[in-house]
This record gives C-alpha cells, structure tokens and sequence, in this order.
C-alpha cells in the first residue's frame, strides 16, 4: 500500500479557514471572494443587516449549502475536498462526515427532535455517530442538561418545553457531540424577551470556559461585547470591518456600522 | 333468511378475503415504501422509476391488473402453474395499493420540516440514521391516517378476486345466488339476504379496519404529538 | 360486437396480428368504459351534492340516517354493491338493464365520495359567509343558491377531477354483471380464441394511454387553480 500524505496539516493557530468562498442562489450572489480564518477558541460574533448572508456563511461550514468555489478547512482538513495524489478533487460523502464530526450547529429555530424528551435528543448522536453506549450516551446528556439548568427536564418532550428551555436543550444536544467549532445562529431572536437571558447565560458560561471556537450570529450586543473575542460586520457577502468588541461597537470606522449599530441598539 | 350452510359458505369466502387483503396489504406496504423513499431520491433516474411506477400501478386500475395477472403475467412468463388465482390477487391488488401508498410515504416525509434534516446533518448522522431516527417517526405519525384509509379500499378491492374465480366472500355470495335457482325470480328473500349479509360482513371489515388505525394512530403519535417543536 | 375467429392456441406466446386485429373491438370496448364513466360522474356530482345537503341538515331524522348511509355505501365493495342493483332490485319489482345498472352504481358509490367533498367546500364558505348573508336579511333559499353554492362547488372541482379518473378505473367492473365494457369485450374474444394473453395486454395498455393522461391532467389542473384558494 502507499503511504499517504497524512491528511492533518498541523495548524495550530487557525481551526476554521474559509478561503475565497463564492456562493450564489440563482442570480443573488451571496458571499463574495470571502476569506475568514478564525482561531481555536476563539469567539467570534457576526453582525450586519438581514440577507448580508450570515446564516449562509454558518451554513457553509455546516455543509449545510456548499459554495460555488473556494475551500473550507477545519481544523486543518479540507471540508469539502480531500487530497488525491497531491491534487484537491471534491469530496465525498464518507470524508465530509469525517471532518464535520468537529463541527456543530445551534439553530434559530431548535429544530429539535418532537418524538423524543430532552435526554434522548442528546443521547441520538453520540450513539449513533460516535458510537457511544446508551449509558454513556445518558450520562453525558444528562451532564450537559444539568449544565444548562435542565437536569428536572430529562424526560420532557419539546412540546412540553417553553422556547428557552427548548434553546438550552439544543445547545446541550450540540455539546453532546463535544464539537471543536459551534456555530450559532440568532439562537435568542425567536425566543420571548424575558427568555432570552437564560440562553444568554449558557452562551457566556460556555464562552468563558475558553476551549470551544464559537461562531454566534447575533445582535445581543451586550453578549457581543462581554464574550467576543472579535466581531465581524458583515455587509453584501463579505466583512466590511472587524475588530475588538469594543472597536467595533464603540468606534466603527464605516458609516455603515455605525447606522447598522444605531439601527439596532434603539430597536 | 340464510341457512346454516349458506352462513357458513360466506364465512369461509371472508376467510379467503381476509387473507388476500392481508398479503396484499403487506406486499403493498413493501412497494409504498420503497418507491415512497426512491420518490425523493436525489438520483433523477431512481425518482423517475418511482414516478413511473406510481403512475402505472395507479393508472392502470386494480381491475385490470387483476385480470392481467391472472391471464397474461403467468402464460406470458411460462408459469401458469405458479401463479394461481390467490397469487395473482395479492400481486395485482399489492402493486396497486403500492402506487397510492407510494404517494403516502412520500407526502408524509415531505410533511416533516426541513429543519429537522438540518439538525441531523449538524449532528452528524448518516443519511440511513436520519431516515430511521429522525424523519420517519414523525412521517408515519402524517401517514398513518391516510394509509388507513388506503387499507379500507385495499380491502374492498379484495372483492374483484371473484371475477377471477377465487372463492372469496363476494364469490360465495355469486356461488349462492347461482345454487338458490338463478336467484332472481325464484326466491327473491334469498338473493336479497345473501347479498344483504356479505355487504354487512365486508361494512364490519372496514369499521375493523377503521378503528385499528385510529388505534395506531393514537399509539405512534405518543405523548409528543399535537405540542410543536 | 363482431366476433374474432382465430385459431390461436397454435401461435406463440405474443401474436402481434391477433392482437392488431382485436384492437379496434377493445377501443370500442374502452368507449363503452369511458361513456359510463361520464354518464357515472354525472349522477356521482348531483346525488353528492344532495347527499351533502341532506346531511347538513338540521334535522336528525335526516341527517344521521345519511350519514350512515354515506358510511354503509364507502365501507362496502362497488363489486357487491353492483351484484345487489342488479340482481336484487328485481326481485322487488325494479329491473334495470345491465349497463344502467353500472351507470347507476358507478353513480351512487361515487356520490358518497363527492358528498364528503361538497361538505367540506359548503363548510369552508358558511364559516365566512352565512353571517354576512344573515347581515344583509337574505332569505335562506336565495343565500344558499346565489352565495354558499356558487362558491363551494368551484373548490370541489379539483377532487371532481379525481373522482372521475378514480371512477374510470373501476368502470370495468361492469363486466361482473355483464355490462359493456373494455373488460367484457376482451373476456368474450378470451372466450372465443382461448388466448388471453393478447386482449389482455392490448386492454392494459390502452387503459393506461388513457387514464395516465388524465391523472396527469387532473393534477395539473390541481396545481394550476388549488393556490387560488385562500
Ligand atoms: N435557500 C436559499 N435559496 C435562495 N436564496 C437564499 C437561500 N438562503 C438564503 N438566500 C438568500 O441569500 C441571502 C443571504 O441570506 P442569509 O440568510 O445568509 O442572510 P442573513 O444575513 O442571515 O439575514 P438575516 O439577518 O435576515 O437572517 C438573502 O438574500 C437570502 O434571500
Ligand atoms: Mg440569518
């Protein structure tokens, strides 16, 4: 058998490279020549107006819609492509679910499962992907639906839960999966405003223990400035600037931020 | 009234129409899911086989496929001694019930939102798991109904076997009209009864029918059905 | 019919001259089958619609019997439900001929269908409409023919549709008692040139040429009005 060039290129300072990434529904060309690496535990919060295509970029590292052209690495592996002789071809299905196994989605709207209770919605994956026993499988649910404040609601169904609690399962269902990238997208803005801070709180925990790279969607700009490590504005299909919390929420050097954030913080 | 005996023929012919609704309820079950889930394939050519199936099986009638089982599939394969009256019924009567309930399936998972398929790819789960785990418990739960009704026709449609000589209810009610003296004139309480009692016998199959899938209906939905994610 | 003399055991399996030869009695078999269908609908649309009136009646003597009747005539084969037109109704004095007998039960059975669909239509408009008609002091003849009806029974025409081509396919099972047809005519020159192989297969084939279309239609013209509704 040959030996193969192993397919981890050690990079240790970049776990989410996106490099000139195209991507158009039909006429709407929705991301641009974009180019983003983010860095391992790094948080980093994206801003900007509706259909500036934020959503699209998580949904791109969720291979979730795959670009037009460009690449995605994670971790340092190619997402979309693997190396055959020396060459990048696409991918196929077995290596798209190798490398996505590191990342994780947190979605608007829950998307958990209806026919199964909180518990069993974390246990589905890890059983079934990572090939955990159901015990372990319980155990670590249950775990993170103590971590998120629901260890009295292990046997509910979603139907039962209110939006909130519904929010945390989700997350805790992600975690369960123990991703190196999570991704979230406006995980509050569905929910009532008096729900919004329970999530919040299992955001900042989960930033503050520092490990995880996060990717929040998201206009809480309190949440942005206390728990990014950076935030992008995002504007037509690429970063219009970027920086510091506080530079970018304080100080943002383009008219357009500064209407965007006017725009927001008196929503 | 009926005789003893007369009871008894129909009894036996409910017999033979309970087996030939159960067999070709199971043969069709098969075919629904398959062609339900080749349907919505991402291959063009497995949806336009499914397509193609579902508009034949439908389109070509119960009836005509019964006859065509039963006279030309066996001489045009070189079997008649294989397929007899009972196996071109459940054949005929399967393939048709497949079409609609190739639709069935279909229509169920397509009813099952995207998001869901979005959570299992966030979650990593291979498109087999999905399918199993995730969208088809909550498409059967949108099928069940439907799929319900589609065995009540299913079960009337068990009756076409007696046009091809298989001793089921309807045919016994024929064999008896026939043995009564032609039936018509002769002893017209008889003619009337016999009738009488195998469209009672088959209106009690359809309420049975009709009540277990309200039954199952209640089983699959569980706790969770009726509150939302 | 004209009668198809061949000596046909000796042939093969397929006989493309038989089968050539029987075409043009199975195409007008499928005619017969397809003027019962039509005579059929017609009796299926009005019966419905006075079943569904029936059984939105206020008054329980009329409209629970109804309904089980509608029940009674759903659960039970259109095969037994043919054999009892045909061969029980005269022996209470009432004898009608084979294919009206068809006609008649293709109509009837076909009503308890349509019924449920009439229903639904006139349910959908009387939610919105019977109080503004009330408002505006109509008498109740003159709101259910000008307002309730000339709404409902355009919503119902798409499940018409369906009907139709559903009642097509079972037409054939005239030839249980009888009654001209595709399936009659292919069974007699079975019977007469003991091949069956061929009427058979000539019948299928035409059957679908002709309800595959129409299902086809049926549905576009499903997809073309159903967003109109609102
Ligand atoms: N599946 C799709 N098909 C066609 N167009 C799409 C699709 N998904 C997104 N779009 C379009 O792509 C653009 C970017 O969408 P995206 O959801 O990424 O925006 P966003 O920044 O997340 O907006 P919002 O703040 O409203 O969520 C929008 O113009 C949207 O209409
Ligand atoms: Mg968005």
């Amino acid at each position: 058998m040959a030996t193969r060039e192993p397919e981890i290129t050690p990079a240790a300072d970049v776990m989410v490279r996106m490099n000139q990434i195209n991507l158009s529904f039909g006429e709407n060309h929705v991301l641009r020549d974009l180019d983003l690496n983010v860095a391992p535990g790094e948080k980093v919060v994206i801003i900007g107006p509706s259909g500036s295509g934020k959503t699209t970029i998580l949904r791109v590292i969720m291979t979730l819609n795959r670009p037009n052209s460009g690449t995605v690495e994670i971790d340092g592996r190619h997402l979309y492509h693997e190396k055959n002789n020396g060459q990048l071809v696409d991918a196929g299905e077995k290596h798209i679910r190798a490398v996505r196994t590191d990342v994780s989605m947190v979605f608007q709207h829950f998307n958990l499962f209806p026919h199964m209770t909180s518990i069993e919605n974390t246990m589905l994956a890890p059983i079934k992907v990572l090939g955990l026993s159901k015990e372990e499988a319980r155990e670590r649910g249950a775990n993170l639906l103590e971590m998120v404040g629901l260890g009295d609601k292990y046997n509910q169904y979603p139907g039962e839960l209110s939006g909130g609690q519904k929010q945390r399962v989700a997350i805790a269902r992600s975690l369960a999966m123990r991703p190196k990238v999570m991704l979230f997208d406006e995980v509050t803005s569905a929910l009532d405003p008096e729900l919004v801070g329970e999530v919040l709180a299992v955001l900042t925990d989960l930033a503050k223990e520092g490990t995880m790279t996060m990717m929040l969607v998201t206009h809480e700009m309190g949440f942005a400035s206390e728990a990014a490590d950076r935030v992008l504005m995002f504007d037509a299909g690429n970063v219009l600037e970027e920086g510091t919390p506080e530079k970018i929420l304080r100080d943002p050097e383009h008219k357009r931020t500064q209407r965007f954030l006017k725009a927001v913080l008196s929503h | 009234m009926l005789s003893g005996n007369q009871l008894q023929a129909l009894l036996e012919g409910t017999w033979i129409t309970v087996q030939v609704f159960v067999f070709a309820a199971i043969l069709g079950t098969v075919l629904s899911l398959i062609f339900g889930v080749m349907g919505l394939s991402e291959s063009r050519l497995l949806r336009a086989i499914s397509r193609t199936y579902v508009e034949v099986a439908r389109g070509a009638s119960a009836i005509v496929l019964l006859i065509w089982a039963a006279f030309a599939l066996p001489i045009l394969l070189g079997i008649p001694q294989v397929i007899g009256p009972l196996l071109a019924g459940i054949i005929a009567l399967g393939i048709n019930m497949g079409g609609y309930g190739a639709e069935v399936v279909r229509g169920g998972i397509l009813s099952v939102p995207r998001g869901q398929t979005e959570a299992s790819i966030a979650l990593n789960l291979n498109a087999g798991d999905r399918l199993r785990h995730v969208i088809l418990p909550q498409a059967v739960v949108l099928m069940v109904p439907p799929y319900g009704n589609l065995n009540i026709e299913v079960m009337k449609g068990t009756s076409l076997v007696a046009l091809i000589a298989l001793a089921d209810l309807t045919f016994e009610a024929q064999n008896l009209r026939v043995q009564a003296g032609g039936g018509v004139f002769e002893d017209p309480p008889s003619t009337a009864a016999i009738f009488g009692t195998a469209l009672v016998i088959y209106f009690i199959l359809s309420q049975l029918i009709a009540l277990f899938y309200r039954w199952v209906e209640g089983r699959v939905g569980g706790r969770w059905h009726g509150a939302r994610t | 019919m004209r009668v198809v003399v061949a000596q046909a055991s000796q042939r093969g399996v397929w006989d493309w001259d038989f089968a050539l030869e029987i075409l043009p009695d199975i195409v007008r078999g499928l005619w017969q089958t397809v003027q019962a269908t039509l005579l059929g609908i017609t009796i299926g649309m009005i019966l419905g619609l006075v079943l569904a009136l029936l059984r939105r009646s206020g008054v329980r003597l009329i409209s629970w019997p109804t309904a089980a009747v509608i029940e009674f005539i759903r659960g039970t084969p259109l095969l037994v439900q043919l054999f009892f037109i045909f061969f029980v109704l005269p022996s209470f004095g009432i004898t009608i001929g084979a294919f009206a007998s068809l006609v008649i039960g293709l109509g009837i059975h076909y009503a308890a269908y349509t019924s449920e669909s009439y229903r639904a239509g006139i349910e959908n408009v009387v939610r919105g409409q019977w109080e503004a008609s009330v408002a505006l002091n109509l008498p109740p003849a003159t709101t259910w023919t000008r307002i309730i009806l000339p709404q409902a029974i355009p919503t119902v025409i798409p499940a018409l549709g369906n009907y139709l081509v559903a009642m097509f396919k079972d037409a054939p099972l005239g030839a249980g008692i009888s009654a001209g047809g595709v399936l009659l005519v292919a069974n007699s020159i079975r019977s007469q040139t003991l091949r069956g192989v061929e009427p058979y297969t000539v019948m299928g084939i035409l059957f679908l040429v002709v309800s595959v279309p129409a299902a086809l239609f049926v549905r576009y013209l499903e997809r073309k009005y159903g967003y109109e509704r609102t």
